[in-house]
């Protein structure tokens, strides 16, 4: 079954004068489970197509469906339901609530979504356990390295089980060691659980692990290919 | 503790500075306005006692019209008999009768136009404050004698002295001439000086007999002790009037009207004070929070892009200033009571209030009266000016998109 669908997805900026084209008639079909790898280099489309899927971003014309549903006409309130209930984030720069403790962060997301305290504390514990940080429930994003941050980041994006998780260069401020780390987590989770994953990236370690390489390249997709994954 | 509630308490003291400061005018305001307001309503209150108790009572029986035309011939008939009878019933309160009539009094040198109140000696001390006021002399004894006491003002333009004669003449009931020679016993000084020149008193028999009032007389005084329960015991003072005779029962707000007016006056500027102060730590507060959600831009597009709607984040940004301005309002009510309650045992005075206590007939000192409602009415205020403060920054944040204000540093 087709997790995501985009279909002629435009979007143009407007940066001075000149009008840049980040999205420039995208079509494309992601299946559920998928494991994608969006490859572009800077300005190449790929953070604008992750917003549009996510509907953090609305193209300028076309349509994106999640699991059958057409997005891209949502109101705002019906794109955040659909962020907190089917999409996990994960992004570059780990944008944790720094006032927060890890397990805390975690809980956020699901008190809104009105998850009760007991399970909600139960389930946090348990997906830090899941990503390596049992033990450090209690720290603070500042007490923690870059590599515990984006793991609390990822466990805030997949507590809830969502059927998609959109990172956007999640390893970009990571050593090679904890990339690597985070990318084999991404692959059990989604080997394990069936969760598609699509993964903007121009680290070309990440790509190694994608099942799927899509590249774009002036917001066009230039090349989409099935590989086997690291 | 709720997850949401912890996160606005902590986004709070990221800024502990910025934070103490707007809930520290907050509680400095709070505690201005509890004492402001209790040392008012303690003025207020004394303002009412005093001149009440000094001579209107909080109740008084007159024949229906006489409030408004007061004609010698407008009486209580029987008043004697009537303020025993209430006297009787009202235990707790305290009941005497009046007549009023004017005369010019002459001494051998001079004459003035004067009110002249036939009062019950016995019992006139029970609702007026005058009889203690005798700086000279004593006040009346007898209710038949022919003794008369008047103000200080009075005694020095007629030029009279304790033991002179002074002749009354005026009309009486039915038009007839009144006339009549009274001893001066007593000179009262209640430091109001037209009180002092123009007031008088005699014993209610000699005025009955003197203006041909045939047992009549104007009013019957009851003073209540207090304003409390004033509406209850007026409905009560009228179910014990006698059947078949027209009476009216007026309250102190209809026999002092201008008291009243005063108050309200002083209330709406001392208000109007208080408002411009609960506009400025309204814009403080504005100032606080507009600061603290720009600043957090970057991070409210995070939490747009977890799925939290705009209308959940504005009510984010309004229950952290409904914290800090219960923090306000809990720490300026208590140390604004502390302070208030303080100065309600030791008494307030401030220079030249002397003169402006005397105009009132109060005492140089005022004593801030604490209720619930001194204490809670001006800390409300601020809380809800506060609150409409930081609407202005919440609903900015409904305009907020998730990809720009993660783009925001």
């Amino acid at each position: 079954m087709t997790a995501v669908r985009c279909v002629d997805l435009c979007k143009t900026y407007r940066q001075g004068e000149e009008d840049i084209k980040a999205l420039d008639h995208v079509s494309i079909d992601i299946d559920e489970g998928g494991f994608v790898c969006l490859s572009a280099p800077s300005g190449g489309g790929k953070t604008t197509l992750l917003n549009a899927i996510g509907g953090l971003d609305k193209p300028d014309s076309g349509e994106v469906y999640i699991a059958s549903r057409r997005i891209d006409n949502l109101s705002k309130g019906e794109l955040a339901e659909l962020r907190l209930r089917q999409i996990g984030f994960v992004f570059q720069a780990f944008n944790l609530i720094p006032v927060l403790t890890a397990r805390e962060n975690i809980e956020f997301v699901m008190q809104v979504q009105g998850v009760p305290s007991g399970e909600r504390q139960a389930k946090a514990l348990e997906i830090l356990e899941e990503v390596g940080l049992a033990g450090l429930e209690d720290r603070r994003p500042a007490d923690m390295s870059g590599g515990q941050q984006q793991r609390v980041a990822v466990a805030r994006a997949i507590v809830s089980r969502p059927a998609l998780v959109l990172a956007d260069e999640p390893t970009a401020n990571l050593d090679s060691k904890t990339a690597d780390g985070l990318m084999e987590l991404f692959r059990e989770l989604n080997d394990h659980h069936n969760t598609t994953f699509i993964i903007a990236t121009h680290d070309k370690r990440v790509m190694s692990y994608a099942k799927r390489l899509v590249r774009m390249l002036d917001g066009r997709i230039v090349d989409d290919v099935l590989q086997d994954a690291a | 503790m709720n997850l949401v509630f912890r996160l606005a308490w902590r986004n709070l003291w990221r800024q502990p500075r910025r934070t103490w400061l707007t809930t520290g005018a907050m509680m400095f305001s709070n505690m201005l306005l509890v004492f402001m307001i209790s040392l008012q309503f303690g003025m207020y209150s004394l303002m009412i006692d005093n001149t009440l108790q000094a001579f209107t009572g909080h109740l008084q029986i007159q024949a229906p019209g006489y409030i408004d035309d007061k004609k010698m011939r407008q009486t209580v008939a029987d008043i004697v008999p009537l303020a025993e009878s209430l006297r009787a019933e009202l235990t707790a309160q305290h009941v005497a009768a009046r007549a009023t009539g004017f005369a010019l009094v002459s001494s051998e040198e001079r004459s003035y136009g004067i009110a002249v109140f036939g009062v019950e000696p016995e019992f006139e001390d029970d609702v007026s404050t005058l009889p203690g006021l005798i700086a000279e002399g004593r006040f009346l004894r007898d209710n038949e004698a022919a003794e008369i006491v008047i103000g200080a003002a009075l005694a020095r333009n007629l030029r009279v002295a304790l033991g002179d004669e002074l002749v009354l003449l005026g009309s009486g009931r039915d038009g007839s001439f009144a006339a009549g020679v009274v001893k001066l016993v007593g000179i009262f000084d209640s430091g109001i000086a037209d009180f002092d020149r123009s007031v008088t008193e005699i014993p209610l028999g000699f005025f009955q007999d003197m203006f041909y009032m045939n047992g009549s007389g104007h009013h019957v005084v009851i003073n209540a002790g207090g304003i409390d329960g004033v509406a209850a015991l007026q409905s009560r003072v009228g179910s014990l009037l006698p059947a078949g005779q027209e009476l009216a029962v007026h309250d102190w707000d209809a026999l002092q009207p201008g008291l009243q007016q005063a108050i309200k006056a002083d209330m709406s500027s001392a208000f109007f004070m208080y408002g411009i102060l609960v506009i400025l730590v309204a814009f403080s507060v504005l100032n606080t929070q507009l600061m603290s959600v720009l600043e957090r831009t970057h991070e409210f597009g995070i939490v747009l892009s977890l799925g939290l709607t705009p209308g959940r984040l504005g009510r984010l940004v309004l229950l952290e200033t409904a914290i800090m301005g219960m923090l306000g309002l809990l720490l300026g009510a208590l140390l604004g009571g502390l302070l208030t309650y303080w100065f309600s045992i030791n008494g307030f005075a401030y220079p030249g209030m002397e003169e402006l206590a005397a105009k009132f007939n109060l005492p140089a000192r005022f004593f801030p009266q604490v209720s619930p409602l001194t204490l809670l009415i001006g800390p409300g205020v601020v809380f809800i000016f506060t609150i409409l403060a930081a609407l202005y920054p919440a609903l900015r944040l409904q305009r907020l998109q998730p990809v720009e204000a993660m783009r925001a540093v």
